[in-house]
């Protein structure tokens, strides 16, 4: 329901509720943020500790960066909160029509 | 602004539409210009046929027919049969979710003017040193190699009406996701919204491929790149992945609306509802996805492996699942019916077999070791025409009889329009089903001439006849819309009686505001519930109030005019000889980014009609 308009004009309307909302909302995302560091973090340390295989590097940081994307969209962007089914919709239809191209492209076309 | 209607001069009536942002007048402006490119790609295919009629002819040469063989696919896909399906769009879907508009008006107009510029220009190449001439695939190996300007015509004019066809795909889907009526639920929304939205949705994504392919193309060709150029270590498959990533999304883009229309027209003159609803929902949105993983079946003996074309091949017949459910509810709609053969509905019933026939042809080719046999024969020129002319071109005509009214306030006469119906079907099938023979006989696809002695001649001469058939059949079609808007009659609300869905609860042609007041949706079929419960009209979902209305604007026909200046500059400018070719490219762009950069500074809140403008005496009546 944060995500929604009040339609009141009486700004004390289920104000501890919101209030409640707010804070939890507050601690995903600070939350989030912290890991969205970290993971930036390994990433940046992989990279320096030259021991590592570019074979398990690589997977890895591509891992993490999706991980970063969907935090972005679902905790900062609000795709978790009602309403944004739509907007899913067409963005996972977008991604597995790009994905099975890039996909046939990596497997028939340059390989 | 007043609301009543008054003559004007002609004059007045073009600078009318040229400005117009009104989805019914664009989408009149979608249905002209479409027919005139139709007409154009018909003219092309009877000169194939005329060249085809008997063996050795000479009727045109070698090059003349390659240009005509890919004037005619380009025309027919990208200027007929989708700017007039997306005129059929344009006038009905936003009356029948209950809108008083598209989401953006003007981006409406500009898409419109972008598709028109485009075909314009892509036409321009016949009197300009020659047509694009490397088939309406135009592949690369081919046209990178092609003399003249053709292909940059090919490119340009396809970008251009590309854009326009992207930007009606997104406007689109913002209506039907935003404006719906009171009342108008997903799941309530007549057949023929539903695949406009899926459609849309198909454009959004398909178009891309498209445009970056023909970017690659034109650096190819224009800048001296080497993209799909083997020798220089480029890649020419590419070319083919990208455009049939786009192709074949495109020919669901296409057949999808002519589903939409036909279970419409199944539904009204059977007199009951759409068997199904929600198995037919389904159906389209899974014939949206899938159509997405199949690209490669056009592409199976271009060597991709056994385990790509396997794949691919098992994916298009699954395409078979989600339409066979399809055509079975369209049987059951008619089932226990009291059905009536209006025109539209002679359409409608004869699709369904004809569109049977190419979609059984179609899981022949989709069989990957088989297809090594039918490739590149006369058996796929019959598959595609029987799906498309069968399918697309039967839902146009269709679609055209059935919504005159709603468009225009007249009725096409029934009689020419059997005329029409019988003459169509009949050249349709002689055209098109003795090709499965020829291809099968071993008749090469796109081959200007042919020896005699092969067992050929009868049945292309056959064929040829049949052509005569459809374009006497057209013809009729052309003189029935004559003698309908000499004699303009005009009709009521709901001209065909039986009226299912909002459209037909409101005058033909609508007011230009569409509805006085949002109607309520209480159920699919909306008009249909509340006239079995004895109303004559919509029960209203909001009280008579001002109705906020947009401004027509010149602009779009601005912003498109320079891209079409500059896209000659763009053509010619590989031409060492050429040097006014620079001016012409900045000229162009200048009148586009300044025609861009006008709309967005000037502010432009449109207008309200007043709620006293709109008050009748039954309104007023009603206050009393």
């Amino acid at each position: 329901m944060t995500n929604q308009q009040s339609n009141s004009a009486n700004p004390n309307l289920n104000l501890e509720y919101r209030r409640k909302q707010n804070a939890e909302e507050m601690k995903h995302q600070v939350i989030t943020f912290t890991m969205m560091i970290f993971f930036t973090l390994i990433a940046f340390a992989m990279v320096a500790m030259e021991s590592i295989s570019r074979w398990f590097i690589i997977p890895v940081i591509l891992l993490l960066a999706a991980i970063q994307v969907i935090f972005q969209l679902y905790y900062f962007m609000h795709m978790k909160h009602k309403g944004h089914e739509t907007i899913a919709l067409f963005i996972y239809s977008g991604l597995t029509v790009g994905l099975i191209t890039v996909l046939v492209f990596l497997t028939i076309v340059w390989l | 602004m007043s609301t009543y209607a008054k003559k004007q001069g002609f004059g007045a009536t073009l600078w009318d539409f040229m400005t117009t942002v009104d989805h019914k007048k664009i989408a009149i402006l979608y249905l002209i210009s479409g027919g005139l490119f139709f007409i154009l790609g018909g003219l092309e295919a009877m000169f194939i046929r005329i060249q085809l009629a008997v063996p050795d002819n000479n009727f045109m040469s070698a090059g003349v027919f390659n240009e005509m063989i890919t004037m005619h696919g380009t025309t027919m896909i990208f200027l007929a049969a989708m700017p007039i399906l997306l005129g059929i769009m344009n006038a009905v879907m936003p009356l029948q979710i209950g809108a008083r508009d598209v989401a953006f008006p003007f981006l409406n107009s500009l898409g419109f003017w972008m598709f028109f510029f485009g075909g314009v220009m892509l036409n321009l190449s016949w009197f300009l040193g020659g047509a694009p001439d490397a088939g309406w695939t135009s592949y690369a190996s081919l046209s990178i190699h092609s003399q003249g300007h053709g292909v940059d015509f090919y490119v340009l004019g396809l970008q251009i009406s590309g854009f326009g066809t992207l930007i009606a795909g997104i406007n689109f889907l913002v209506t039907i996701i935003n404006m719906r009526t009171p009342g108008m639920t997903y799941m309530r929304m007549p057949m023929f919204t539903w695949t406009t939205f899926v459609v849309s949705a198909l454009i959004l994504f398909a178009f891309p491929p498209l445009t970056v392919g023909l970017t690659l193309m034109l650096f190819d060709r224009m800048f001296g790149a080497n993209f799909f150029d083997a020798a220089a270590g480029g890649n020419t498959i590419i070319w083919e992945h990208l455009f049939w990533i786009f192709g074949h999304p495109e020919v669901y883009i296409l057949i999808l609306p002519a589903f939409g229309i036909f279970s419409e027209i199944l539904a009204t003159f059977s007199r009951k509802r759409l068997f199904g609803y929600s198995s037919m929902v389904f159906a389209t949105v899974l014939i949206g996805f899938l159509g997405f993983m199949v690209w490669a079946h056009h592409m199976f003996t271009v060597g991709l492996g056994p385990i790509a074309n396997a794949i691919f091949a098992v994916a298009t017949m699954a395409i078979a699942v989600p339409t066979g459910i399809k055509i079975f509810n369209w049987i059951f709609t008619m089932w226990g019916g009291s059905v009536r053969f209006t025109v539209p509905m002679l359409y409608a019933v004869s699709f369904i077999p004809s569109f049977t026939m190419g979609g059984v042809t179609g899981i022949m080719l989709a069989a990957a070791p088989a297809d090594y046999q039918y490739h590149d024969s006369y058996f796929v020129v019959a598959h595609f025409h029987y799906v498309i002319v069968g399918g697309v071109v039967l839902g146009i005509l269709a679609g055209i009889t059935y919504y005159w009214p709603k468009i225009f306030g007249t009725m096409l006469n029934e009689t020419l329009g059997k005329f029409t119906f019988w003459l169509f079907l009949i050249g349709f099938h002689l055209t098109f089903f003795i090709q499965h023979f020829l291809g099968l006989w071993g008749m090469p696809r796109r081959v200007f001439t042919y020896l005699p002695g092969q067992g050929w001649d009868i049945s292309n001469l056959v064929s040829t006849i049949g052509a005569m058939f459809m374009a006497v059949g057209v013809i009729i079609l052309l003189i029935n819309i004559i003698i309908t808007s000499v004699k303009n009659v005009r009709v009521g609300n709901d001209p065909w009686g039986d009226g299912r869905t909002l459209e037909w609860a409101i005058p033909s042609p609508p007011p230009f505001y569409n509805f006085k007041q949002l109607p309520l949706a209480r159920g699919l079929d909306a008009y249909w519930i509340e006239k079995m419960e004895g109303k004559k009209e919509m029960t209203p979902a909001e009280p008579l109030g001002d109705i906020h209305m947009p401004n027509g604007s010149i602009i779009p026909i601005c912003i498109t005019f320079g891209l079409f200046v500059a896209s000659f500059g763009a053509l010619y400018n590989m031409d060492a000889d050429k040097p006014w070719t620079i001016p012409v490219i900045i000229i162009g762009l200048l009148i586009t980014f300044g025609s861009m950069l006008i709309r967005s500074i000037k502010d432009d809140h449109g207008f309200h009609i007043h709620k006293e403008d709109l008050m009748d005496d039954k309104d007023k009546e009603v206050k009393a």
